[in-house]
């Protein structure tokens, strides 16, 4: 294309003038509606990370379109958008929880560690009576709580203790009326509701006596806090033994002695999480175990059901036979049921006593389909080369109907038999089309972690292992379980996030290596 | 050219505003007046809920919505997913204000600081005692409950006129009746089902962890021993005997039962609806070993966020309006769990099934609540359930292999 063609063709796009002009001035402004939409709710709800990059991808968006000088941005755009947010962000943030300690008891930041911590440990002092309870207001609008005890009405604030007040009105046993105070109605006390539930009364002079505190704003019970935060010094103290209750690194707050309080926050931790992962005995054993299988689930997955798939797709492409459409449409029906359904409903056919297949097509035989460590490896082979030849044979058919003529009639002509044709044309012409897929295909079912859930969920067992994993536990199956996502330990998203970097690693490595040879096979073509 | 694309961003940003103009600062201004006109309508109480129960507790909420002008906006979400769902967004300030939950979330929960205690006061007294107990923790209340489950025996009075006092007696009376299984207990494959399997434990005494005098647990483990061993042996012999069996799933024990092909099922009142044609009477579980077979408790309530920004709404919904006989017996109907509080559960308790679970019930034991029951579950089912089929040679041996493998994941 010449030079001076190109610029006239960017010209007459870019003008002001019409209609493709409007037709794109509406659609971004649809963009930037959405983008401005965003920008406001982000800044509502205070995420300024969102914020910015909300305001950057728009900004990006205003100037891709409306430039001239940008033609390939143009087209990749809106693919790279959808890659930062769906895929880089989220990487990155994988990446980040890798290297802190989030996970139970670590679960939120330390401000909200100090308030969970102060509020389970505000204790309703023994013995204490329920106080009738009403809120009221003192002249300069300081709040304060009037309440009955023993038929007495007693009014008190923040800073000045419980004292009586014998001239109160009450009525159904609470305090309706206090001379020199406002009662405020339900509305007033709904409106005002986190001054009252922080509102502490004392009893008296006397800290140790307890203060009033309310939670509904219809009862008062006495409260006596049995951990204090000093923020200055940034320490928790318990009151009844003053023990002192420091930070430590790992996001707890933690006594001279070791002791350590329940509620803890995110902090991060560097490597640790990676030397968990590679550091725990009990899990060196069943890891090597499970990496093999996981190699060699994926890789006879991939074979499986690339073989099945292509010789049906090249049976079903042969013009002799009849009714090859109905075939082939019945072909792909496993491909359209949803994974996790239909291995749902194999495990059901597959159960030892009860299932279809050892019942009605084996005659009452009971084999441990799911149970023994081999069978059960068998079986997830089995269902899953039902469920994955349809989609092989889809890809299988469509290369086949794009292999040209000619090099058949070459062939033919050579004197190839059908073998060697099918040898030395068919199938490196095939592996050419198909190789990215069969890599992308391994790489799916490394982590193929639907199946191995519904199907066996891991078992059976080890018998030798001390930690609940099985014969058919896959890495990622492993991370789920060892990372206590499953609730069989307690919740540790940090290691889960290092693992999965790990596995990451793994099926990175081996999806280079499988590029680099499939090099190979283009040179042929 | 510089100057044409600020001034095409320009016009197309313009737009947008245009467009947004008549929702967004619109939409803010409209709040701003209701606020100002309607003083009452401060904050809006979000409850987490799940199918089951969300009519009661709509029924409950518009009650509350007239006595005090608070919109409650009640959100529907499968049960499974709010234990994690909780956990994960209320730190974020994005939870609800209150949610509906099991007692055994508990542990978890104050572990991670998202639950606030609440204080119900001399209401305390009007629940049964086992369900106050199980939403305890340190001398704290942290749940209103409003329902209990249990499981008892299930018998088929046709085939069984009689109720069994001993296992023995049972199964005798399984194999009088002639029918294809002399009783069905469900178990989930090679996972087990120690939830289901648990009275024939206790009764040999072995529980799963320490009770503290007050009903709550320390982690400290109990199952195992003698008592321990004398189970898996049983669990063993039963096995062999054909009278246990792994392969019989919550689907199959309930046709099976529902069949008439057995006289007993072990399990709760949400089978009932699928018994509807048969004639049924509910019975404690009879012991094999010499001690009360105890099945779990499994206390059901409502709890509070820590981070709730409306939390005396909250607490007075719960305490004042959801713990009244009406609010547990319309809870009750929706849902068919027998309620917490003593007046709801004494009317639910016409029915005799329902009175039957609640007998049992009152003998029961709390399902631990403490994080450490999560690295129980796996090894407890996979090891009962090995025992039974056989695949574990030597039932005390798998059993003291589980016991050790528990300890190593407890740390």
């Amino acid at each position: 294309m010449s030079r001076a063609r190109y610029k006239g063709a960017v010209a007459g796009s870019g003008t002001f003038s019409g209609a493709g002009f409007a037709v794109k001035l509406v659609l971004i402004a649809l963009v930037d509606a959405l983008g401005v939409f965003g920008v406001l709710a982000a800044w509502r709800a205070g995420s300024w990370g969102i914020l910015a990059a909300t305001v950057a991808l728009l900004a990006a968006a205003n100037w891709v379109y409306f430039t001239k000088r940008s033609l390939p941005l143009k087209y990749i755009l809106p693919g790279l958008a959808f890659l930062l947010v769906y895929q880089v962000y989220v990487v990155g943030y994988t990446g980040y929880v890798a290297f802190t300690n989030y996970g139970d008891g670590h679960n939120s930041t330390k401000e909200q560690a100090v308030d969970a911590l102060l509020v389970q440990n505000e204790r309703r002092v023994e013995g204490s009576p329920a106080l009738p309870l009403t809120v009221v207001e003192s002249g300069d609008g300081e709040l304060g709580f009037a309440v009955v005890e023993d038929g007495a009405a007693e009014v008190g604030t923040a800073e000045e203790p419980l004292e009586a007040a014998p001239d109160a009105t009450l009525d159904g046993g609470a305090v309706t009326q206090v001379p020199g105070w406002t009662v405020l109605d339900r509305a007033t006390v709904l409106q005002r509701q986190d001054e009252v539930t922080t509102l502490r009364v004392p009893v008296s002079d006397d800290a140790a006596d307890g203060s009033v505190r309310t939670q509904d704003a219809r009862t008062g019970y006495v409260f006596q806090p049995v951990l204090e935060y000093d923020e200055a010094a940034d320490t928790m103290t318990d009151t009844a033994t003053g023990v002192v209750y420091t930070p430590n690194d790992e996001g707890q707050f933690e006594s001279a002695d070791g002791e350590v309080l329940p509620v803890g926050w995110r902090v991060t931790v560097g490597f640790e999480n990676f030397a968990t992962a590679f550091g725990d005995d009990r899990y060196a054993g069943p890891f090597v175990k499970i990496l093999l299988w996981t190699v060699a689930f994926a890789v006879l997955s991939v074979v499986t059901t690339f073989a099945l798939g292509m010789f049906l797709a090249m049976v079903f492409n042969d013009p002799r036979l009849r009714g090859r459409k109905v075939y082939r449409t019945l072909m792909i029906l496993p491909y359209a049921m949803p994974g996790f359904l239909a291995a749902l409903l194999w495990s059901g056919m597959l159960n030892k006593s009860f299932g279809v297949i050892n019942q009605v097509l084996l005659g009452g035989a009971a084999i441990p389909w799911l149970t023994d460590p081999w069978l059960a490896k068998l079986s997830v082979l089995g269902v899953n080369l039902w469920l994955g030849f349809p989609y092989m044979f889809l890809i299988c058919t469509g290369a086949l109907q794009s292999l040209p003529g000619d090099v058949y009639e070459a062939a033919r002509i050579d004197g190839a038999g059908k073998w060697r044709t099918w040898r030395s044309i068919t199938m490196p012409l095939l592996l050419v089309a198909t190789a990215p897929l069969l890599i992308s295909s391994f790489a799916f079912n490394f982590n193929n972690f639907t199946l191995i859930k519904m199907l066996t969920g891991g078992g059976p067992r080890f018998d030798d292992a001390s930690v609940p994993l099985g014969h058919t536990d896959i890495l990622i199956s492993m991370v789920y379980n060892v990372s206590g996502l499953d609730g069989s330990a307690p919740r540790d998203y940090g290691l889960a996030s290092a693992l999965s970097i790990v596995i990451f690693v793994i099926v990175g490595v081996i999806s280079a290596i499988a590029f680099r040879q499939t090099r190979k096979l283009e040179e042929l073509s | 050219m510089r100057r044409s694309i600020l001034l095409a961003s320009a016009l197309a940003t313009t737009l947008a505003l245009t467009a947004c103009g008549s929702g967004e600062p619109s939409g803010g201004s409209t709040a701003d007046a209701d606020a100002s006109a309607k003083p009452s309508a401060s904050g809006s109480l979000t409850v987490w809920v799940d199918e089951t129960r969300e009519a009661a507790v709509q029924a409950a909420a518009e009650a509350y919505e007239a006595e005090s002008g608070v919109d409650v906006e009640i959100v529907q979400k499968n049960f499974e997913d709010i234990r994690a769902d909780f956990l994960a967004q209320v730190p974020t300030g994005e939870g609800p204000d209150v949610t509906v939950g099991a007692h055994d979330w508990l542990g978890e929960f104050t572990a991670n600081g998202v639950v606030a205690p609440i204080e119900l006061g001399d209401k305390a007294g009007d629940f049964i005692p086992v369900s106050v107990e199980a939403f305890t923790q340190d001398g704290q209340v942290y749940g209103l409950p409003y329902a209990i489950e249990n499981i008892a025996l299930i018998r088929n009075t046709e085939l069984a006129p009689e109720a069994p006092q001993t296992y023995d007696d049972m199964i005798a009376a399984g194999k009088k009746a002639g029918t294809k299984f002399p009783f069905l207990i469900q178990s989930d494959g090679d996972k087990g089902d120690p939830y289901t399997y648990y009275p024939f434990q206790t009764s040999f005494g072995a529980p799963v962890f320490e009770q503290n005098d007050d009903g709550s647990y320390r982690p400290e483990l109990a199952l195992g021993g003698e008592n321990g061993e004398a189970f898996a042996t049983w669990l063993g012999e039963q096995g062999e005997a054909g009278n246990l069996s792994t392969d019989i799933s919550y689907d199959i024990a309930v046709e099976a039962f529902a069949k008439g092909q057995s006289p007993f099922v072990i399990g709760g009142p949400w089978m009932l609806e699928k018994f509807q044609d048969l004639d049924l009477a509910v019975d404690p579980i009879p012991a094999p070993g010499d001690q009360p077979a105890q099945p779990f408790v499994g206390v059901q309530g409502f709890y509070v966020s820590a981070q709730s920004k409306n939390a005396l709404l909250a607490n007075d919904f719960l305490v004042n309006y959801l713990s009244t006989t009406e609010a547990q017996t319309a809870l009750f109907e929706a849902g068919g769990r027998p309620p917490a509080l003593v007046e709801a559960a004494d009317k639910a308790s016409q029915d005799p099934l329902v009175a039957g679970f609640r007998e049992v019930g009152a003998t029961a034991v709390p399902m631990p609540s403490i994080p450490e029951m999560g690295s129980v579950w796996s090894f407890w089912g996979v090891t009962e359930a090995s025992i039974i089929s056989g695949k574990a040679d030597d039932p005390v041996k798998a059993w003291d292999k589980m016991v050790s493998d528990i300890e190593g994941a407890i740390g």
